[in-house]
């Protein structure tokens, strides 16, 4: 897992007329196959790396590589093809009339033959479980049913990456949790790399690794564990300590004896079990 | 200002091929002074009773009580001015709305629009905005070159100093990060209580529910599924989990313990410091069966 996809050094950026910089001198690597969380309080610099990523804005100062090649603004159209994003507001993301025509059109923009597009349009809804909508209008979708579709969407041009820009922070529970197993299949079956710009600490403390941003710097880069160590100090960042964590820390505070804090509610529950067995 | 649903029924576009029922049978209580909070899925309903809480819909069945005022079907309502100064709705994404030069226009906008005076609604926009959290010195700025957040706040504002007797959240912390949702969640608490408003929080967020509200509603495909305080509803979690909804994690937590321990807890826990007492004594009370 140790080969970097996207290499992103020293980058610094500003918006127009802005004084305040909204990233300052970031540098860090995304592994391939890897799933990344950037968390961060509103503001923080996570939704403008995002658009770095895929060169929507480019850098004042520092470089980004992706798959090995520079970004600059001759490289922006190959290096899309690398990346898919999937945004926050599912309604904002529809441009077909219908659920095919939709994930069509990234294929269309990309001149792809008319049978191979037939067929990637089919197969990468079949992936996300939409293929007996093919010919609904999405209006009459629910909020995970269309971001299922906008993934498809992203899905069909095979890229390598593919950026959940909050995707899911607008859909009620059953809908988050159909988009993110939706992903995590996708992700094991076509060895994608996925990087999850979120503010649910309950998906972060799933990933593989989390980045912490903080008013525009890379605060902290760890696995799950080491992040939710920092405890009081992410509610100082503007973040919040996930329920099992507290959870663990309230109960030993107690005099219960854990070991550590957990990270899974069924892991404290089986260790609670265990030493009130042992008792 | 009471406000009380009984058997209402909408239906959208009715008498034509695209009628659809919305809500059908919903009696909700909101005697004044309750902190309600409305929940369930995307299409469950929960817009469709917000719009009638201040009129902006007429019920096809049924009728609304808002104060002394009676809204159903049969008559067209004149004057719903007196309505609409009462209860203030903050709708979804209220940053959105935000449209004058300076953030003390825009503020002033909804009162003056009441008849109040400009003197009055300046002097009004300036305790909403310490209402909400943000310094005087902001009135004078344009509402574009705030943050998000600040840009929430300023439209809550807005509605503040109409000055209504209840208020109306329609998922007011979507898209804000954690520091930022409780900040609002604890103001609008506050303002419940200092100011004596009924509250309507309409909301995916069952922590938030369970944590603030008196009382929840769970709709349902149209209907009221289950209403009650925040202790009656997690009783019995199992029937919200079938929906597909969430619980509380405090709720889910507990749920998990009894089942591993095979024992029920002595109540149903609402908060973690609850929670945290309960597991101590399950644990005092020595060996398992």
């Amino acid at each position: 897992m140790n080969n970097s996809v996207v290499k992103i050094e020293n980058v610094s950026f500003k918006y127009e007329g802005q004084e305040q910089y909204a990233l300052k001198d970031v540098s860090f690597q995304i592994y391939d196959g890897e799933w990344l969380a950037i968390v961060g309080h509103n503001g923080s610099g996570k939704s403008t790396l995002a658009k770095l990523l895929n060169g929507l804005q480019f850098p004042e100062e520092g470089r980004i590589q992706i798959g090995g090649i520079d970004l600059t603004e001759e490289t922006v159209w190959d290096i899309r093809k690398l990346i898919g994003m999937v945004f926050q507001n599912p309604d904002n993301q529809f441009v077909g009339t219908t659920v095919q025509d939709d994930v069509a059109f990234g294929l269309e923009n990309n001149g792809i033959p008319r049978e191979d597009m037939v067929e990637r349009v089919q197969s990468s809804l079949k992936s996300v479980k939409m293929e007996q909508f093919l010919d609904q209008e999405p209006h009459h979708l629910s909020g995970g049913q269309k971001q299922r579709v906008a993934i498809a969407g992203v899905i069909a041009l095979r890229p390598k990456i593919i950026v959940l820009d909050e995707a899911t922070s607008m859909l009620d529970p059953r809908g988050r949790e159909e988009v993110l197993d939706t992903i995590r299949e996708l992700k094991n079956d076509h060895q994608m790399t996925v990087i999850s710009i979120t503010h649910d600490l309950e998906e972060a403390a799933k990933a593989d690794r989390i980045i912490v941003m903080n008013g525009g710097e890379l605060y902290r880069e760890g696995i799950p564990e080491e992040i939710f160590q920092m405890d009081e100090e992410l509610v100082g960042l503007g973040l919040d300590i996930p329920f099992p964590v507290k959870m663990s820390k309230m109960l030993k505070a107690k005099g219960i004896p854990l070991n550590k804090h957990y990270l899974s509610e069924e892991e404290l529950v089986t260790q609670l079990w265990t030493s009130h067995s042992n008792k | 200002m009471d406000i009380s649903l009984q058997q209402v029924e909408y239906r959208y576009q009715a008498n034509s091929p695209f009628e659809r029922l919305a809500i059908q049978n919903v009696s909700i209580d909101i005697p004044s002074g309750t902190y309600l909070a409305i929940i369930g899925h995307t299409g469950s309903g929960k817009s469709t009773i917000l719009q009638h809480l201040n009129a902006i819909l007429r019920p096809t069945e049924g009728k609304v009580v808002i104060g002394d005022r009676e809204v159903t079907n049969a008559k067209k309502q004149k004057n719903l001015k007196e309505i609409r100064k009462r209860v203030g709705i903050v709708f979804q994404f209220p940053e959105h709305q935000l449209f004058e030069e300076t953030v003390e226009k825009d503020i002033c906008f909804g009162p003056m629009n009441f008849g109040v005076s400009e003197a009055d609604a300046k002097v009004r926009a300036r305790r909403a905005i310490k209402q909400v959290g943000l310094s005087e010195d902001i009135l004078q700025k344009s509402p574009f070159d705030l943050s998000g957040g600040q840009m929430r706040r300023v439209a809550i504002a807005g509605v503040l100093a109409m000055e209504p007797d209840v208020i109306v959240l329609d998922e007011p912390t979507a898209g804000l990060d954690p520091r930022g949702r409780k900040e609002i969640m604890d103001m609008f608490y506050q303002l419940h209580k200092e100011r004596n408003l009924s509250t309507v929080l309409v909301t995916h967020s069952m922590e938030d529910a369970s944590q603030y509200a008196d009382q929840i509603v769970i709709m349902h495909q149209g209907q009221v599924y289950k209403k009650g305080t925040p202790r009656e509803i997690f009783y019995s979690p199992e029937g919200l989990i079938e929906l597909g909804l969430d619980v509380p994690e405090v709720v889910r937590f507990q749920q998990k313990i009894e089942e591993t321990f095979g024992t029920k807890l002595a109540k149903t826990c609402i908060t973690l410091d609850e929670l945290t007492d309960e597991i101590e004594q399950l644990f005092k009370r020595g060996e398992p069966k």
